[in-house]
């Protein structure tokens, strides 16, 4: 999926609306840049060795990042005008080198200039992040 | 700290207490962020999560746009202050420690973040300066989790700016548990089962094995073979192990094959496969051998040098996978 441009109007929105998928390939590269991008140095998101004496099988996307790609997941859909005002995830199955993450969301409210995303990343174990967005579009 | 378990219910009720006893404390003074939110490390978060919306980035855009310059991600928030690499010895917090070390104690030594909760109230212009202020807002009583018996311990972090005007909150909840108290991953999976299924995982398509996806989407099984002496090869690589040329195509295999070897997967099961789940190494009549899946047959009647014959499984639109079939031998 690509960027919208253009972006969306408060007008264009509609409960039930379905946001284009986007299917995001776990690299090693991407679990080790976004990190790193997100100042968080913890080594159960670099290093293998320590993360698996930490007992887990490889290193993992750490929650900062899921944040970034729950909130680029939502304005590639809704553009350069919208205005994100709150962001509620529920963390499940880590996101491991490998594995592709896919994330899907439907227009589930919309009141005042206000609309609420549901939002979900499932992996190959699972869902990693479920949650909701609320963002503001410009109504004119 | 030799704290042991609370196991009796006054136990358990005093160790309660003593969490409890935390609830509404802050996390020493406030923290400051290193820096004030900037453009090089703006970019640099959206290269990596690989945002293209330039009203972070192009400043033309950005005043163009209903934020009128450019701005940070506000699920970047985190990261405005975080500790870097080498933290300062005055970057933890007294109350934090002493929480940490009475869980610790206690045998919930194991932590997850289960819950994380943004809200804005102002956009992270460049200049922004964020500083935090965490309190402790709740610690739950001992709960029986899937990963574990544990505790949940929410915090509620507030950022202002330099005029210490709200920007943001964050409730974020972590649970520290006891490893090895989860219930059994069947049991787990089963309150977890989800409504459909997952897309069965990708494969790691690389530059040297892409012919190989491609010619199953189309039903056709393709061996690599080394243009120079003419020897198959797989799984494919760049180079002939027999020759080591560069050089390489391809050629369309029968799909006769038997059994090598193969294995019945029953744990650690994942949502996208039925279970037991057999998975062969088949060699090809060609000679090459390669890992699949079985199709029309049960895992307890699959034997070794069973003759089988290739056929293609529509996983989804996108994927399309080789797997064999055993064949009547007619006599």
């Amino acid at each position: 999926m690509t960027f919208n441009a253009t972006g969306l109007r408060y007008d264009d929105v509609d409960v039930g609306d379905e946001l284009p998928p986007l299917d995001l390939p776990l690299t090693r590269s991407l679990i080790v840049a976004t990190a790193i991008a997100s100042r968080d140095y913890q080594d159960v998101h670099h290093d293998p060795g320590l993360a698996q004496e930490r007992g887990s099988k490889d290193i993992f996307m750490n929650i900062l990042s899921t944040n970034g790609f729950v909130g680029r997941f939502v304005t590639d859909w809704a553009g350069p005008d919208a205005v994100l005002k709150k962001v509620s995830i529920r963390l499940g199955a880590p996101n491991y080198p490998g594995d592709t993450m896919r994330m899907t969301g439907s227009v589930t409210k919309k009141a005042d200039g206000l609309v609420e995303v549901a939002v979900r990343g499932a992996n190959g174990l699972g869902d990693h992040v479920s949650g909701t967005v609320t963002l503001e579009l410009p109504r004119d | 700290m030799t704290t042991t378990t609370p196991t009796t219910e006054d136990e358990k009720a005093a160790f309660l207490a003593k969490l409890k006893a935390y609830e509404g404390r802050t996390y020493g003074p406030p923290m400051r962020g290193p820096d004030p939110v900037n453009q090089a490390m703006i970019r640099h978060w959206v290269e990596a999560i690989g945002d293209e919306n330039p009203v972070y980035v192009d400043p033309d855009a950005a005043a163009r746009s209903v934020h009128g310059g450019i701005v940070a991600p506000p699920v970047s928030l985190q990261a405005w202050v975080m500790r870097g690499f080498r933290p300062a010895a005055s970057a933890t917090s007294d109350v934090q420690d002493e929480i940490m070390s009475l869980l610790n104690g206690a045998g919930f030594t194991s932590v997850v973040a289960t819950n994380c909760e943004q809200e804005y109230f102002k956009e992270l212009h460049v200049g922004t300066h964020l500083s935090t202020t965490t309190t402790v807002e709740s610690i739950s009583e001992e709960k029986a989790t899937g990963l574990g018996v544990g505790h949940f311990l929410t915090t509620l972090v507030r950022y202002t700016d330099e005029h210490d005007d709200l920007v943001a909150t964050m409730r974020f909840r972590i649970l520290k548990f006891k490893p090895g108290t989860g219930r059994s991953a069947t049991q787990a999976k089963t309150d977890a089962e989800p409504a459909t299924r997952p897309p069965r995982p990708r494969p790691a398509v690389t530059q040297d094995n892409a012919f190989f996806f491609e010619g199953a989407q189309q039903h056709k099984l393709l061996i690599q073979r080394c243009s120079s002496c003419g020897r198959l090869r797989h799984p494919p690589g760049p180079a002939c192990p027999s020759c080591r040329s560069y050089d390489w195509d391809t050629v369309e295999a029968s799909g006769k094959a038997t059994v090598y070897s193969f294995v019945v997967n029953h744990y650690p099961q994942v949502p996208s496969f039925d279970y037991p789940l057999a998975v062969g190494l088949f060699e090809l009549e060609e000679g090459t051998r390669l890992v699949a899946n079985f199709v029309g047959v049960e895992p307890d009647a699959i034997e070794v040098g069973m003759p089988v014959q290739v056929e293609f499984v529509e996983h989804d639109a996108e994927l399309t996978l080789p797997a064999f079939r055993p064949v009547q031998v007619t006599a």
